[in-house]
């Protein structure tokens, strides 16, 4: 960040969670607490907090290195071991890092695994990479949480009983075993409460973006405010306090009518607002960033923020439906949606927020996601008359960033943003 | 005053300048080779066009005259070839001292003498021969560059020589062949003019010596001037030729796009994107299209436009430069054939030989097997087009699909055995109702699209 840009009281909040998680696996060990790797699209973080247990997220580790110019390294590990050059980048990179000693973004070695939690299936690579840190870790249990696609686009109350019979048959007998703790329904009761408010809280947060300037960038930016409730701190008062904050800044950044806070320093004016679907690139990220501060366009939502659970069509954690809301919760992820759905929602934030474009990240080594996007542009072009751009890059491998390719279709997108402005005057 | 625009597209492979006037009227165009020094290459494709502007100019002066006077245009054109030879001819003597220059500070001894002995008397030998083709023949309407023109000229010569010769040989040329075309030459106008013109007297003096009686002279124009002619055509041009050459062409502003748009020493807002200027250019002179296709040296553009020729959608090619212009530029190689021979062999294949790879390197090694099969070369080079074509449909798929009127642009539209396959692929896959548009200016539609930006930049400034 540059010298001028002031730390938000939220940042420093935020900076304080995440270094107590890391620190906290540090001491797992000592602690005697047991440790969960699993993934966040339908993470099962309360549940796994009512057995006081900590979480791993190997993706978020992946992506953390990225960010930290690590991946090249870990990527090149991994495929030194076996895997193609087409394998999920992501992967490939925690492996690469848990060949290399597994030490976190912190500094600090994180703990082995006592479970397996695989709570989501949607995508076909979260399988494998289970199977593949199996082998890693022989011996640690696998807890195998089958979530069933929205198919037609709704959850029957079939569906859901058939996860809460997984849950109670096969994922809490597991988690019970590992903890050796009884399952507590009166605890997870109170942290879905606290999920709920949490859920409130980025629900009005995201919105924000309704209001010219946009107070926030809901992509780039967006990926910071989704950290605490999507790595395991939902369902505190903590998550809570954090998001509270946040929206108290924000609120005061419309007041003042000033657009958002980027590394680049504010958005002085805001030129495009946009509605932008895929992940970001992540060991390009500020420079990716910059691309679009140095145009004046501003996200005013993205599909990525919520691929840890969808919350703005109503859905809670229900502290009177334990089991149920949390298996609707994992069917609900933004990635278990069937295409059409993904369409419509991403129709309705682009009225919403009266965005002027829709652009597509689509991601090199990513099969599950990338298949439909174009489709999903074409559909929104046809509907809603927008103009739409798309591009491509990859997660955590830098071979795939080609920064001079990527400007170089942003600098046309803008500029056909620009010229259909004066059109539409 | 008359206003005039310019537009540049610097392109991975050539760089083109528009000049249009009030009216979006094309009135010159200028070309080159892009090269290291990007400023030097605009530069000259600027030249080119102001100075093609001034011939236009001419001949829209004398407008219905020349029509009339069939000797007029004659003479125009023929001194627009001379033009054109001035300025090789400046060019390549830059390029005999560079070489000298080379080779005296890269060999020694016998070697040393042998090959500035051999550099003086091939251009000795090819300095008329070149004289020839661009006064008498077509050489200056041929589309080539300096490098073409005269790498070929050099290699032909050298490949006569003892073989001990031809590695020195060609160290030589590659060492002074970049610094030559990087180097800006100066050239006025009205000096240029006027020397034209002295040496076409010469041509056509001795033309009338040699046609003396006889009737078998190229054509009645020509006829017209030789029969004693010349002095007086060149007399009644003079004066027209003198207000063209002082007329003033300031160009009251200009857009930069291409790939190597960042590099122009324009304003940031004088660059704009190529997808836009090419939608834009080619949009301009076919009104109905609405899906562009444009094919560079190392991207590929699949554009859909609106009625205003404003982009709504667009997609290239991502990560790979296959089936671009710079692979048939390797292709070329590969074969040892000139880029402007493949196309027409294309069209005499039989049958497309299939090629797999998406990859150029590898479609190399796949074309060098099927050559050891015994596959027709014709064949090959068919099935090479074909690949490039369903790469590009593939985009276009991307993009949209083919809506209404389908324009081909860029420097492979140029290509016959191209046109063939979009048109018998756009047929396929969209119906044979689509009209498919190709223009002789293709290669210049990105510039246009620039030059029209920059006249609409200007007017809303004012």
């Amino acid at each position: 960040m540059s010298e001028n840009v002031k730390k938000e009281k939220s940042m420093i909040l935020q900076k304080e969670m995440i270094g107590g998680l890391f620190k906290d696996l540090g001491n797992a060990k000592e602690s005697g607490k047991k440790v969960v790797y699993t993934f966040v699209p339908g993470n099962l973080s309360e549940l796994i907090r009512s057995f006081d247990m900590l979480m791993v997220y190997p993706e978020i580790n992946a992506l953390q290195s990225g960010m930290r110019k690590k991946s090249d390294e870990y990527i090149k590990e991994a495929e030194k071991w076996g895997h193609s050059e087409d394998v999920c980048t992501y992967v490939k990179c925690d492996i690469g890092m848990m060949l290399n000693g597994n030490i976190g973004p912190t500094g600090e070695k994180i703990p082995d695994p006592d479970l397996l939690l695989l709570s989501y299936t949607g995508c076909f690579t979260f399988l494998k990479w289970f199977e593949n840190l199996e082998k890693l870790y022989p011996g640690v249990p696998v807890a195998l949480l089958h979530t069933p696609y929205q198919e037609n686009g709704e959850i029957t109350p079939e569906m859901t009983d058939y996860m809460v019979k997984q849950l109670k048959n096969d994922v809490i007998p597991k988690m019970e075993q590992v903890s050796g703790q009884k399952f507590d329904p009166e605890k997870l009761k109170t942290i879905l409460q606290h999920s709920a408010d949490t859920e409130d809280m980025i629900v009005k947060i995201f919105d924000t973006t309704k209001n010219k300037p946009s107070p926030i960038d809901a992509y780039f930016a967006g990926v910071y405010y989704i950290g605490p409730i999507n790595i395991g701190f939902r369902g505190t008062a903590e998550a809570t306090g954090y998001y509270k904050e946040l929206y108290s800044e924000i609120q005061e950044r419309v007041k003042l009518g000033l657009g958002p806070v980027t590394p680049e320093g504010e958005m002085k004016e805001e030129k495009f607002r946009l509605v932008v679907e895929g992940p970001p690139n992540w060991t390009s990220f500020r420079e990716f960033w910059k691309l679009f501060y140095d145009m004046g366009a501003v996200i005013v939502s993205s599909s990525y923020t919520r691929v840890g659970g969808v919350y703005k069509n109503g859905f809670r954690h229900d502290p009177n439906r334990l089991l149920e809301s949390l298996s609707e919760y994992c069917m609900g992820c933004y990635t278990n949606m069937n295409l059409k759905q993904r369409v419509d929602m991403l129709a309705q934030e682009i009225v919403d927020y009266k965005a002027d474009g829709f652009l597509v990240n689509s991601i090199k080594s990513c099969n599950s996601f990338s298949a439909g996007q174009l489709l999903m542009m074409r559909t929104l072009e046809d509907r809603l008359g927008i103009p739409v751009g798309f591009i491509e890059s990859d997660l955590v491998d830098p071979r795939y960033f080609s920064y001079s390719n990527i400007k170089n279709r942003l600098e046309s997108f803008f500029q056909m943003l620009d010229q259909r402005k004066l059109i539409s005057v | 005053m008359k206003k005039f625009y310019l537009g540049v597209d610097l392109g991975s492979t050539t760089s083109k300048a528009i000049i249009i006037d009030e009216k979006d009227e094309i009135v010159g165009r200028g070309i080159t080779n892009t090269r290291a020094n990007y400023t030097v290459a605009v530069e000259i494709a600027r030249l080119a066009a102001i100075f093609n502007a001034r011939f236009y100019l001419l001949k829209k002066q004398l407008g219905e005259e020349i029509e009339q006077r069939p000797e007029f245009k004659q003479y125009i054109e023929d001194i627009e070839s001379v033009f054109e030879y001035l300025q090789f001819e400046k060019r390549s003597d830059l390029f005999l001292a560079a070489l000298l220059k080379t080779a005296n500070a890269s060999f020694n001894g016998d070697i040393k003498n042998k090959v500035t002995h051999n550099i003086e008397k091939i251009f000795s030998t090819v300095k008329p021969k070149l004289k020839s083709e661009f006064i008498d023949g077509g050489l200056a309407k041929s589309n080539q560059f300096f490098r073409d023109i005269i790498s070929e000229k050099y290699n032909e010569e050298i490949e006569k020589l003892d073989k001990e010769l031809f590695e020195p040989m060609t160290l030589i040329y590659d060492k002074s062949i970049t610094p030559v075309e990087n180097e800006m030459v100066d050239f006025d106008f009205k000096e240029l003019v006027y020397q034209s013109m002295g040496l076409l007297e010469e041509k056509y003096k001795k033309l009338a010596e040699k046609s003396a009686g006889k009737t078998s002279v190229r054509f009645d124009a020509e006829l017209n001037i030789l029969t004693g002619n010349y002095e007086n055509v060149s007399g009644s041009l003079k004066k027209h030729i003198d207000y063209i050459a002082d007329f003033d062409l300031t160009i009251a502003n200009m857009v930069g796009t291409g790939y190597g748009r960042a590099i122009l020493p324009f304003p940031k807002d004088s660059i704009k994107s190529e997808i836009l200027c090419h939608a834009f250019g080619a949009h301009a002179v076919f009104p109905f299209t609405r899906t562009v296709l444009d094919i560079g040296g190392q991207d590929t553009k699949a554009i859909q436009v609106d009625k205003y020729g404003l982009v709504t959608s667009f997609n290239m090619n991502d990560r790979c430069a296959a089936g671009c212009g710079r692979y048939l530029g390797y292709i070329a190689d590969e074969f040892s054939i000139s880029l402007n021979e493949l196309g027409p062999e294309a069209l005499e294949a039989e049958k497309e030989a299939v090629i797999c790879s998406t990859c150029t390197v590898f479609a190399g090694a796949e074309v060098r097997e099927m050559l050891n099969m015994g596959e027709k070369r014709s064949n090959i080079l068919a099935g090479l087009h074909k690949s490039i074509v369903m790469r590009a449909m593939s985009l276009i798929a991307r993009s949209g699909g083919v809506k209404n009127e389908f324009t081909f642009t860029g420097g492979v539209a140029r290509n016959q055995a191209v046109l063939k396959y979009v048109g018998q692929m756009v047929a396929e896959n969209y119906g044979t109702d689509i009209k498919i548009n190709i223009h002789t200016d293709s290669i210049f539609m990105g510039a246009l699209g620039a030059a029209m930006f920059a006249r609409r930049a200007s007017l809303q400034k004012n």
